[in-house]
């Protein structure tokens, strides 16, 4: 059983944020409530893990959502949503929220708390005692291990338009990197370059 | 270039209490690039910053800096995607001017040949040698790879080319001798850099000024090592469809520059 972690993105040490992984999510349906009612307490990114492919995807997201929210320039209604926003290729943020949010059948649940937000409500609840006792499910690490775990990667590469990786190593003879020659090195490299393009089209987005 | 010292950060990179003040790297004619963390504390990125230029009109500024900065950002996506090996972009704010990539630990193509060629005196670098024909065979691959995917680089440099250098546990350089040493620098994979001038073509003759400019840059800041520059193009000539035609080109490219220098 994990209690969350309180993390310090470089250079926005002021915002410090929090972020709690559960597994085995039984009230997915309740918590999603939460958020259209507009219930205060749950001022939350609640994301769906499937559609996450590591920390650094997570991470880069809430900077651009900060970042975005110091320079007033926020396309949705706070920084929490923008979370979910940020994380998506284009800027539909009704599909946004359906791609990349908590549905009535979310499994694994990311649930992020920026604190001293700017221009948020100052909340009076510990985030990771909230969660603790709001989500019904298994808290875990926020880990790169735990999250390759649930990531969809099929998913995820159909929402970014990623070309499978044969795709493109078939479209050059010479292309083969000597990186991959070795098949858990393979996999890792994979997932990485992977993280890499994703982050890219992240920070394009909005361009 | 009076005030060097006084560069000013953008935000959020200018506010940090915990985080140490990113030095700078290098200084261009636009841009600053500085070293500092992103995301993790743990995640090296190079900060490419366009400071604001108080000459021009405002509006103009800001328009101009932003279309660099999303070039830039938008030919190393298309790269990454491609698989040709270029850093990642971590992050960017075109109104505030800034680039975040990947840090490549390593060293310029510049400074790797300086390292391998520096000998005492009667002493020659063996310019026939495994690791540093090796090591031009990759920057040969890896130019075949840009253009094949139709980019053209447009500041092809010594010191926009990298040597990733290459994660290993015990071996410590340390228990090395000189020449193994030198050797080791040459290791790793070659890595583009720098995109400011990139642009998107498949034409031969921009394919082969880019070469040719390459060559320049190789002559100038490796004349002992002219014959190097034959195994890059050698390898680069077998890697794509096409490339032979961009060979015979840059024998133009090549006349049209001697003319040219003679007449001028
Ligand atoms: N991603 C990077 N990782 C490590 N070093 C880098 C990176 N980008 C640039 N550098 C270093 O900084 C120098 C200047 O960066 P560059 O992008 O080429 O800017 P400029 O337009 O000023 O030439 C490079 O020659 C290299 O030594
Ligand atoms: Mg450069």
């Amino acid at each position: 059983m994990s209690a969350g972690s309180e993390l310090k993105l470089p250079h926005l040490e002021a915002y410090p944020v929090h972020v709690s992984l559960f597994q085995d999510v039984t009230n997915a349906e309740f918590l999603k409530r939460q958020l259209l009612e507009g219930n205060a307490e749950y001022e939350y990114a609640f994301l769906d893990a499937t559609t996450i492919i590591s920390v650094n995807h997570v991470l880069a997201a809430v900077f651009r959502a900060i970042n975005d929210s110091i320079h007033n320039r926020l396309k949705s209604r706070n920084v929490h949503s923008e979370i979910v926003f940020s994380l998506s290729p284009n800027n539909n943020i009704a599909e946004s929220f359906r791609r990349f949010g908590v549905s009535d059948t979310t499994n694994t649940l990311l649930a992020i708390k920026v604190l001293n937000a700017p221009n948020s409500a100052v909340t009076r609840l510990d985030p990771a005692s909230h969660l603790g006792s709001c989500v019904e499910g298994n808290r875990i690490e926020f880990s790169d291990e735990n999250l390759k775990h649930s990531a969809d990667l099929p998913r995820i590469r159909k929402i970014y338009k990623l070309n499978s990786s044969d795709n493109s190593k078939s479209k050059g003879k010479s292309a083969k990197s000597e990186s991959t020659t070795n098949g858990v090195h393979n996999e890792a490299h994979e997932l990485k370059e992977m993280e890499a393009v994703i982050l890219g089209i992240m920070a394009l987005k909005g361009s | 270039m009076a005030q060097s010292t006084t560069h000013t950060l953008p935000p959020p990179f200018n506010s940090s209490s915990t985080t140490p003040k990113p030095p700078l790297i290098t200084q261009g004619a636009e841009a600053l690039l500085y070293k500092t963390t992103y995301l993790t504390p743990s995640t090296p990125i190079a900060l490419k910053h366009r400071p604001k230029k108080s000459y021009r009109h405002p509006t103009l500024d800001t328009r101009l800096t932003k279309a660099r900065i999303l070039a830039e950002a938008r030919v190393l996506v298309k790269c990454k995607r491609e698989g040709v090996v270029v850093p990642a972009v971590l992050g960017a704010d075109w109104e505030e001017g800034w680039l975040a990539c990947e840090w490549i630990e390593g060293k310029t193509i510049r400074a790797a040949l300086d390292g391998y060629l520096k000998r005492d005196v009667g002493e020659e670098a063996d310019l026939r040698g495994e690791g540093v024909r090796g090591l031009m065979g990759r920057i040969g691959v890896v130019l075949a790879k840009l253009h094949g995917i139709g980019v053209v680089h447009g500041d092809l440099t010594t010191s926009n080319l990298m040597v990733r250098q290459l994660e290993r546990e015990g071996d410590g350089l340390e228990s090395l001798s000189l020449g193994e040493n030198r050797e080791k620098g040459l290791e790793g994979e070659v890595v583009i850099i720098d995109f400011g001038l990139a642009t998107q073509s498949v034409q031969d003759e921009d394919r082969a000024v880019d070469l040719y400019v390459l060559e320049r840059a190789f002559g100038s800041t490796h004349p002992q090592a002219e014959g190097l520059f034959e195994e890059v193009l050698r390898v680069y000539g077998e890697s794509y469809k096409g490339a032979k035609v961009v060979l015979r080109r840059l024998e133009d490219v090549r006349l049209r520059g001697r003319k040219k220098s003679m007449i001028g």
